[in-house]
């Protein structure tokens, strides 16, 4: 019988059925934050129950903490932090906390440590922990009450999921980033499209990708409202895993982790990669995006009542007008980071745009590296100076800072923001924010041009 | 826990409300469950200077007694924050009924006792109609036979087994799981050393 990647890597995981249709599957490594974990530590020691396995945790700080400086900016952040390292320190867990050299945003820190590798199942209490299909892996989010089973069992309760395929056939134009390809996937199949699915992605245009670029299309999935995000596990899979910390140290198979030939999904899209421009998001879900070279959709583009209120009030919230080029769109602030796009690659492509140019006046630049590591590597390449001349605020510290702006990087009301970031909801880089998701190149072009920019007419040192 | 919820529908039409509308960040700065209350939906609920919105429909009369929802499509999108359900509970907001949820959302509100039933869009539309209306009276989702009943209306709905039985039963899966601790210790004795992470090393 012919297998999907996903079903291989559930069956391998499975501990035994329940009675009542769910099942049991197994936890090779759980990751923790500080904010989606304190509630599961006190609920062990309510129930007075130990960490089954403790050396199959880290814990990382990345979501409140401040990336000004090192110090957290107030008591509250304080408190999470702190109250992390108490429960690992108790609990012998590892903890990657402020000044440690391997801390960062956990979903960066986890595969340059070498702490991924094809056939892991790894569960983290946060919904991009999808990244890890990147590596023929199956990462999910979980809730807190999950985060409590997991430190208690090692395993979690698990239903099996009906699985996409995803095909992305062809070659990408010139400007055109893993970004688009993930933003183009979630604008074809909607926010909570494949809600109940693990999609996987497949065709030449995602193994053309580097690992980089399969990492932000698989975090991304979770904007589709996919559980799971896989991309077969090829040469590049092993390669990207050799020679880092925890390399040596794990087994779970090789290039094996891929779907068989004839394996059959429940449901299959296929995209043209030819078909995918460099796209920007207009409204407040992220299923919301239009090529750079397009216009804001108006109320004729709608077919439903429905669709048309939801485009109404993403209008308003965005303060934007129906029709109205994209281009046109001038921003305040422009923000390079998150779990999406803060590797090296990220600042390097962003760094190619910038160089020789500058940030113009009146618009805010930050760009927050993804881990301390990924920081000194750029640091090590010349990459900070680059962003610096061009005006960009280069972060010291590392961490989620303005994706979700738990920390004291927060947008004004109102305030337009470039983002390489994942969700544009309403809210989340801060109350009445307007964010407008794109690649880290195009969020440098616009932070250079005042507005939103198509990379493909910007001229830059660093274009090849 | 009880085999039904009952109470009044409120209209939250809205597609993808997603968990940081449902409770905004500067409530999550915190390591307890509680006091979540006040943060639900706060954005929606309370202008800048923490005025009640009176067009938002928890302020309006009838539905500020409201303790189900009947909402838009991919209700609960987002982050992974279980805050969001807590928050909900807090406010009285005992069942959300609708025709598909996030999945992590979902699974936390299991986990907590929060009845999602998943109706067709069409009947999801029908109990939209009936939620706006403030004579509607009160509806009856019956857990044990996943059926909702409003006035003359009766919908079956979907909701997996597992999901019914541990909302019927209110079990504690982690120590339900301990129990099962053979059946991990025989899957780990499977395992090779190099299939065992250890991060602290």
């Amino acid at each position: 019988m012919t297998k999907t990647l996903y079903d291989k890597l559930v069956d391998a995981h499975k501990v035994c059925d329940l009675p009542d249709g769910d099942m049991l599957v197994y936890v090779d490594f759980h990751i923790m934050n500080e904010y989606t974990s304190p509630q599961a530590f006190s609920g062990l020691d309510q129930k007075g129950l130990d960490v089954w396995r403790p050396e199959a945790h880290l814990s990382v700080v990345d979501h409140v903490n401040a990336t000004r400086q090192r110090d957290p900016h107030d008591d509250a952040s304080k408190l999470l932090i702190d109250n992390l390292e108490n429960n690992c320190r108790k609990h012998n867990i590892a903890f990657y906390g402020l000044g440690d050299p391997r801390q960062g945003i956990e979903h960066v820190v986890v595969p340059e440590q070498g702490l991924v590798a094809p056939g892991m199942l790894i569960a983290c209490g946060d919904s991009h922990t999808t990244t890890y299909g990147a590596f023929g892996a199956l990462g999910f989010g979980i809730g807190t009450s999950e985060v409590e089973h997991v430190l208690a069992t090692q395993t979690l309760r698990y239903k099996r999921l009906k699985t996409m395929l995803v095909n992305v056939e062809g070659a990408l134009a010139p400007g055109v980033t893993a970004k688009d390809i993930i933003m183009k996937v979630v604008q074809v199949i909607g926010a909570g499209g494949a809600n109940g699915y693990a999609v996987e992605f497949a065709g030449s245009a995602i193994r053309d990708q580097d690992m980089s670029g399969r990492m932000t299309i698989c975090n991304m999935a979770v904007e589709l409202g996919a559980r799971a995000a896989l991309i077969a596990a090829d040469e590049k899979t092993l390669a990207a895993i050799k020679g880092r910390a925890h390399s040596e140290s794990f087994d779970f198979g090789g290039t094996e982790w891929r779907s068989d030939e004839s394996a059959v999904h429940d449901q299959t899209f296929d995209i043209a990669a030819e078909d995918i421009a460099p796209l920007v998001s207009w409204g407040t879900s992220p299923d919301q995006s239009v090529p750079i070279d397009g216009r804001v959709p108006t109320a004729g583009d709608t077919a439903t009542p429905k669709a048309k209120a939801a485009l109404e009030r993403a209008l308003a919230y965005m303060g934007l007008s129906a029709g109205q080029s994209v281009q046109d769109i001038a921003i305040d602030s422009a923000f390079i980071g998150s779990c999406t796009n803060s590797r090296i690659e990220d600042l390097r492509a962003a760094a190619a745009v910038l160089k020789g140019n500058k940030v113009v006046s009146g618009v805010t630049a930050i760009v927050v590296p993804g881990s301390t590591y990924t920081r000194l590597q750029a640091e090590n390449e010349g990459i900070d100076k680059i962003f610096i001349d061009a005006g960009f605020d280069w972060r010291p510290e590392s961490g989620c800072s303005m994706c979700l702006a738990m920390n004291d990087d927060i947008a004004m009301d109102g305030e337009r923001i470039a983002s390489s970031t994942n969700r544009n909801f309403e809210g989340r880089q801060g109350r009445g924010a307007r964010t407008h998701l794109m690649s880290p190149a195009m969020v440098a072009a616009a932070a250079v041009k005042g507005h939103l920019a198509d990379i493909r007419e910007f001229q830059f040192e660093g274009a090849e | 826990m009880p085999d039904q919820v009952t109470g009044l529908m409120a209209a939250f039409p809205q597609p993808n409300v997603d968990t940081d509308v449902i409770m905004p960040k500067r409530f999550l700065i915190t390591i307890t469950r509680e006091g979540l209350a006040d943060g639900t939906l706060a954005d929606l609920r309370f202008d800048e200077d923490n005025n009640k919105r009176p067009e938002f429909v928890l302020n309006r009369s009838p539905w500020t007694e409201a303790s189900i929802l009947v909402v838009g499509d991919n209700f609960g999108c987002g982050s992974s924050r279980e805050h969001a359900v807590w928050g909900l509970m807090q406010l009285g907001i005992k069942g959300v009924i609708g025709s598909g949820f996030a999945g992590i959302f979902y699974d936390n509100a299991r986990k907590n006792g929060l009845a999602l039933p998943i109706v067709s869009p069409e009947v999801r539309d029908e109990l939209m109609q009936v939620a706006r209306d403030p004579d509607a009276g009160q509806c009856i989702i019956d857990i044990t036979n996943r059926r909702i009943s409003v006035g003359s209306q009766r919908h079956p709905f979907e909701m997996d087994e597992a999901t019914r039985a541990a909302l019927l039963e209110g079990r504690d899966d982690t120590l339900d799981t301990l129990k099962l601790a053979q059946s991990i210790r025989a899957y780990e004795s499977n395992l090779t050393q190099k299939m065992r992470v250890n991060v602290i090393q």
